[in-house]
């Protein structure tokens, strides 16, 4: 059975364990977050033996050379020294700003960072709840137009962040960030390209941000927006929207209720199924899918029948520890 | 002096347009699609690649144990010599859309036909 060495004690590994498992379970003190390889806090170092590739998952080809990986999803078959990575992937504190309700369950927080982070819209943030606890936010707001960033925090039942952020936290405190990550943002470069955009819950998050980023980079394009929830309830942002249909003819936003008795100003169904019964051609189109992780699957696999390339289907999906 | 079938197809380029194309068609094939009902649709056209560089004879890191091995646990959920069929005749359509020569078609085929008694664990 392999080692794990970390911060001078030795540790064994038990059979399907992860490292992050192996050294939580130990009473170490390691920062994780969604426990699925996605968000990048469980972020560490090999200092001596290899990680397996399947644990360097979505990291950088530097820092894949540099045996850098994701301790949530490493399972070892030799011996690994192990180190959290150094200052330059580490937190930034930053302070809360503004906190403001988008609708029943959704916390608009605006956080100004005491060193100025490089984000593009639609990327993501890990927001720290004391050491070791971490939760991906999506970035809403647009760098060149806002000075703050903005995440939209929606309040998960038994969330353990999500609550503590609604219940607990007040503009003028200071919390540590980390970030960005994720792939989920404008690409410059194709501006008559299609742009459509799938999101449920807070998933309208990133979006609302992407879609800012590319109408001020003049993005000519059609730019679709889908927003799906169950009620009226779950939508927000609705007359910014509005707004910006009307400012911008190629931008167009649909809101899609999936529950039962809707009324005309929405669309009646699953968003993902509106989206593509709508734009049934997707040759060519860039899809960004956010939200529920059932949404992202289910429209990726449809985006891409679609005719969309893989490569052009950028998906985010919002899990829930 | 003479090319090679995998630069006489294009070489990567060649299979990155038929990837997208093949695994479309192996989605929306109702006699196979079960076999592809992954959680990683990434994961799963990183598979497809390899498969189509094999198949143009490009380089490749498959052993007949590899195919085998990594097919066994279809074979156990029925995987037969129709469904093998099923993917020949999509990687056939696939290169005919592409406008791919009959005769690097036949070529191609007869390659990704080689391979059809590892697969079906035989």
């Amino acid at each position: 059975m392999p080692n794990i060495r970390y911060d001078g004690q030795i540790y064994s590994l038990r059979d399907g364990q992860s490292v992050l498992e192996c050294l939580t379970e130990h009473g170490a003190s390691v920062p994780f977050g969604c426990r699925a390889g996605i968000c990048q806090a469980c972020l560490m170092r090999a200092e001596v033996g290899r990680p397996p590739e399947a644990s360097q998952k979505g990291l950088k080809p530097t820092l894949k050379a540099k045996n850098y990986f994701l301790a949530c999803i490493c399972n070892p078959e030799e011996t690994l020294s192990v180190s959290l990575p150094g200052n330059e992937l580490s937190r930034t504190p930053a302070t809360i700003v503004g906190m403001e309700l988008l609708n029943a369950e959704i916390m608009q927080v605006s956080l100004k960072a005491h060193e100025q982070i490089e984000y593009r819209a639609g990327q993501f943030i890990n927001l720290y709840q004391g050491e070791n606890l971490a939760r991906s936010y999506s970035v809403a707001s647009l760098p060149t137009e806002d000075p703050h960033i903005h995440i939209h925090v929606r309040r998960v039942p038994q969330g353990k962040v999500s609550n503590w952020v609604h219940d607990a936290l007040r503009p003028g405190d200071t919390i540590d960030i980390q970030g960005p990550g994720g792939d989920c943002y404008y690409l410059p470069g194709s501006p008559e390209q299609g742009l459509l955009l799938i999101g449920t819950g807070s998933g309208l998050a990133p979006l609302y941000g992407v879609v800012r980023d590319a109408l001020a980079q003049g993005h000519i394009g059609p730019i679709r927006l889908f927003h799906g929830s169950r009620t009226p309830n779950g939508l927000y942002l609705t007359d910014k929207l509005r707004e910006l249909t009307r400012a911008y003819s190629n931008f167009e936003y649909t809101a899609c209720l999936s529950g039962s008795h809707v009324s005309k100003e929405f669309a009646s169904g699953r968003v993902h199924q509106i989206a593509l019964n709508e734009v049934p051609n997707l040759t060519g189109w860039r899809v960004f899918l956010c939200g529920h992780p059932e949404m992202v699957k289910a429209a990726q696999k449809k985006a891409f029948l679609a005719g969309a390339s893989m490569k052009d289907i950028v998906c985010d999906a919002f899990t829930s520890v | 002096m003479s090319q090679s079938l995998f630069e006489k197809l294009g070489g990567e380029a060649a299979v990155d347009a038929a990837v997208d194309i093949f695994y479309r068609k192996v989605l929306s094939d109702d006699r196979i699609a079960h076999f592809f009902e992954s959680v990683d649709m990434e994961a799963q056209a990183a598979k497809q690649k390899a498969f189509l560089t094999m198949a143009f004879g490009g380089p490749h890191h498959y052993s007949g144990l590899d195919m085998r091995r990594g097919h066994a646990h279809l074979v156990k959920n029925g995987l037969n010599d129709a469904h093998f069929d099923a993917v020949m005749e999509n990687l056939a359509a696939t290169m005919q859309e592409l406008k791919v020569p009959e005769e690097l078609i036949a070529e191609a085929a007869a390659i990704a036909e080689s391979t059809r008694n590892d697969v079906l664990g035989r």
